[in-house]
């Protein structure tokens, strides 16, 4: 049952954003459209902010947040890519974020508008996917890794051998549907880096792959934490944010992320062309990364947050459980996913449909 | 005065028959025409950087989509989908059959029951289906169950997650598409053409071979290409109840879409999703003519 159960921790919503596809193509949504220099329209993940963030903002500023959900990345994109419907402020993932560069979709912020800027850990200042931080601002982080059943597993699976080049849990293992995140880890267990390009390595991936598919039960279109929890696998990759939602209801669930290293990603704070209300936008963006307004949104997603005077005010539950926080040696190993091309996207998609196909 | 009565007549069926025809008729070229060409323009399209598309009349996409690969996975939809339409036909028929028999306020809750999962979302009636077919799901629970109390070794069942588990929710999703014509042309039937033929010496089986089944082959037509056409073009089946290799060509199709990025070659593959269709419904068409002649 635990299906319908409403998913609070579960960013990436599978149920929400599975009839999207037709929608999400050119659709405008029934929006909003709020206008007038009081409002702001906010393209956001399910279940994705704070309690009270919304009405906290609207009795400091005057400001009316009407907030839009999207179930992926894919779908924001699809939205936003025909021209933007209205929306002054989206979320999208790191890659996005170049992608959205690239494309001309994102308006440069204006960092004297943000003065919490100054609340962002510094690591998160200089990133690939958006040198200097122009375009965007960190909201949340978090990794992708293993999401195990203890009693199921011998100690601790730290590695991606367990899920993709060992028979040792054969038919008791879910991977994840989407070509980027299965790819990125097989070049990490195979020593290359996240974001290869290099046609040679991805032939190899998708023979491993391949190779490995005997033993792997279901590629999970991102329900693979329910696959976890009633027990259909007990081996998952997974975003840890997902995996957390299955462990508070089950003790015997954990989570780890491979000590090859795996995928670090961010959703972040960006404005993009064509807003209505930029400075709204901006006062909104500031609040998000103050520490009271941080510490509300960390205490009820349970997300990683960038924000370090929030973090400060968090209890040591979460700043120490390192399903949120991965130890720092961790950490160095992963990588963000940046845009690596049209040229690679197709290599991917090509090379995913013939390991689908095989 | 006679042909000014008959004009006024004419100009009366020429509105009304804008009234009735005219908003149908603009939908359909708004709704559905429309994006059908926007569809076959972009199939001959190639994309240029992130987003644009440029519309320069190529067959690229044309040639990438008859890779084997791809028409490989054409193959295995059609496959998936005429089974799907096989087994619905065989379940169908009794259950259409039996509807007829029972008495008629009967007859009204069993179709009323038979349309209620219509008003089920598809996607919460798929998570229904994993949680009755899963490994610890409803029917292995009652396997179990059954298995314990007559002392016997249980090993659950692997229902979920294969190609029989994609079938198994075609079926279940497009049983009521398959019952409702076949029903209705069942109840249409004259059934003093059975007395008749009772009359002359035929068995049941052959009343129903030489009698029922050719006056209700149409009905029958209506429900296989109901059921034939959606199941192929399924991609939340597949996606949520097939195993590793488990994709059809509308999943392919929707990542060209959305994660790859290429609609025109996604546009592509939809086309000729679209051609063959129409191709193996004229053969289905062309042999059942012959059939008759």
């Amino acid at each position: 049952m635990t299906t319908f159960k409403k998913k609070r921790f579960s960013r990436r919503g599978f149920l929400a954003g599975t009839g999207m596809l037709a929608a999400g193509i050119s659709l405008p949504s029934g929006l909003l459209k709020a206008s007038g220099s009081s409002t702001l329209n906010f393209y956001n993940w399910d279940t994705y902010i704070g309690e009270t963030t919304l009405s906290d903002f609207k009795s400091s500023t005057g400001i009316d947040v009407k907030m839009d959900l999207f179930s992926d990345n894919d779908e924001l994109f699809g939205k936003l890519r025909a021209g933007n419907p209205g929306y002054d402020l989206i979320v999208p993932s790191s890659d996005f974020v170049e992608r959205m560069i690239i494309a001309d979709m994102l308006s440069p912020l204006d960092n004297n508008a943000i003065p919490n800027r100054v609340n962002v850990e510094p690591t998160f200042l200089n990133v690939g996917f958006d040198p200097g931080r122009r375009y965007s601002l960190p909201y949340m982080w978090g990794t992708m890794g293993i999401g195990y059943r203890k009693s199921k597993v011998d100690g601790t699976p730290d590695s991606w051998k367990w899920l993709l080049d060992s028979s040792k849990y054969r038919g008791k293992i879910a991977l994840l549907s989407e070509a980027g995140d299965v790819l990125g880890a097989a070049f990490k267990y195979m020593g290359h880096p996240l974001n290869t390009t290099d046609p040679k390595i991805i032939t190899q991936a998708e023979q491993l792959l391949i190779k490995q598919k005997p033993n792997i039960k279901v590629f999970a279109p991102d329900n693979g934490q329910d696959l976890l929890l009633s027990g259909e696998v007990d081996l998952a990759m997974e975003w840890n944010g997902d995996i957390l939602q299955v462990m508070e209801e089950d003790p015997d669930i954990s989570y780890v992320v491979p000590k090859e290293g795996s995928v670090v990603w961010e959703d972040a704070l960006a404005i993009p062309n064509g807003a209505p209300n930029p400075q709204n936008a901006h006062k909104f963006i500031n609040f998000l990364l103050g520490a009271e307004a941080g510490a509300a949104i960390a205490e009820f997603i349970q997300y990683a947050t960038p924000n370090v005077a929030a973090k400060k005010l968090m209890p040591e539950g979460y700043k120490n459980n390192p399903a949120i926080f991965p130890s720092d040696t961790t950490l160095e190993s992963c990588e963000s996913s940046i845009y690596k091309g049209e040229e690679a996207v197709r290599l991917y998609d090509e090379a995913w449909t013939r390991v689908l196909a095989a | 005065m006679l042909s000014g009565r008959f004009r006024a007549r004419n100009e009366n069926s020429r509105k009304v028959f804008l009234v009735t025809f005219l908003p149908p008729t603009i939908w359909l070229i708004l709704f559905l025409l429309a994006p059908v060409l926007i569809i076959v323009v972009y199939s001959f399209s190639q994309k240029v950087g992130l987003i644009n598309i440029e519309v320069n009349w190529v067959m690229d996409n044309y040639w990438r989509a008859a890779d084997p690969l791809y028409l490989k996975i054409f193959a295995k939809s059609f496959y998936i989908a005429g089974i799907t339409t096989f087994l619905c036909f065989i379940i169908s028929f009794p259950v259409a059959l039996a509807i007829t028999k029972v008495r008629q306020n009967w007859k009204l809750i069993i179709l009323v029951l038979l349309m209620l999962p219509f008003w089920i979302n598809l996607l919460i009636r798929t998570y229904a289906l994993i949680a009755v077919l899963r490994t610890r799901g409803f029917l292995n629970s009652g396997f179990e169950w059954i298995a314990v109390h007559l002392g016997l070794r249980f090993e659950p069942v692997q229902f979920l997650y294969n190609d029989t588990a994609i079938i198994i929710g075609l079926v279940y999703i497009h049983l009521p598409f398959m019952i409702l014509p076949i029903y209705a042309g069942l109840e249409g039937f004259d059934e003093t053409l059975k007395q008749a033929a009772k009359d002359l010496g035929s068995s049941s089986m052959q009343v129903y071979r030489h009698i029922v089944f050719p006056v209700i082959r149409p009905s029958v037509f209506a429900g296989c290409m109901l059921v034939f056409i959606p199941a192929l073009g399924s991609y939340l089946t597949p996606e949520l109840l097939g195993g590793t290799d488990g994709q059809l060509i509308a999943n392919v199709i929707e990542r060209q879409f959305k994660h790859a990025n290429d609609w025109p070659f996604g546009a592509a593959l939809s086309m000729v999703l679209i051609y063959l269709t129409c191709g193996v419904i004229t053969v289905w068409l062309l042999v059942a003519k012959r059939k008759k002649s």
